[in-house]
């Protein structure tokens, strides 16, 4: 199966990106496509290179960058709620980018499943 | 994108104290935008998203109500109210600025079923 994927929270204050990052794993692992995750509201905040959280916790930001070089997964930021919020492409990490509603739209109508991680 | 598909999008949360009222706005005009059916259900705190007389001058946010009364012109008619919801807040159509179409919860329930897409902020 084809999934999109939508994370509506930010890192470390929310177990979204936690659970969608577990369920894209678990997904690949089972043989299925995660074709696009797609970070809206404070999500955006799982894109920025500048995180750095504690030796002995888990990088969420780093995980997203492996996950979408070791699987190709296509990880987008929203433009405008990343604008909002001071994501930019200076301070994006490796494998996001950074676009427009439309991909999440598109993430819609091209995946058999889009699922949502937040409140 | 050619393809068409039904997105639901559903709003639980009150209009102001967090943003995904108004992110969640954005979304449904870009979904009309790339020509997909679109429905808007209020549920739970969502229903006040949809009340009449909203000012937001004191807490210094975006009084975005108005654009529920210009969906029409991106041509998203179908705007659904889960009845228990506005009737525990002590709400009725009357208190709503724009047209909906109030239904029972597990009337909702049935028209979720059909969508290809829900999204819930």
């Amino acid at each position: 199966m084809k999934f999109g994927i939508v994370v509506n929270e930010g890192p470390y204050q929310h177990q979204a990106s936690d659970s969608a990052y577990l369920f894209c794993k678990a997904a690949i692992a089972k043989g299925h496509t995660v074709w696009r995750v797609f970070f809206y509201h404070d999500g955006v905040n799982n894109a920025t290179k500048l995180t750095e959280p504690p030796q002995d916790d888990r990088n969420i930001v780093n995980r997203w960058s492996k996950l979408a070089e070791e699987h190709g997964v296509d990880l987008v930021v929203c433009v405008a709620a990343a604008m909002r919020r001071g994501i930019r492409d200076e301070n994006l990490a490796t494998g996001f980018r950074i676009s427009g509603l439309g991909q999440l739209v598109e993430a819609g109508t091209l995946t058999d499943r889009l699922v949502t991680f937040g409140d | 994108m050619s393809d068409i598909k039904k997105f639901m999008f559903v709003n639980r949360k009150a209009p102001h104290g967090t943003i995904y009222a108004l992110e969640s706005l954005e979304v449904v005009l870009i979904t009309a935008a790339f020509d997909q059916d679109v429905s808007l259900v209020f549920l739970d705190d969502g229903v006040y998203q949809l009340k009449k007389g909203q000012q937001t001058k004191g807490i210094e946010t975006k009084n975005f109500s108005t654009t529920f009364r210009a969906l029409d012109g991106y041509d998203i008619e179908k705007l659904y109210v889960e009845k228990e919801s506005m009737e525990a807040r002590g709400l009725s159509e009357d208190d709503l600025l724009v047209d909906v179409t109030v239904m029972t919860s597990k009337e909702m329930g049935a028209l979720m079923e059909q969508q290809d897409v829900v999204l819930s902020f």
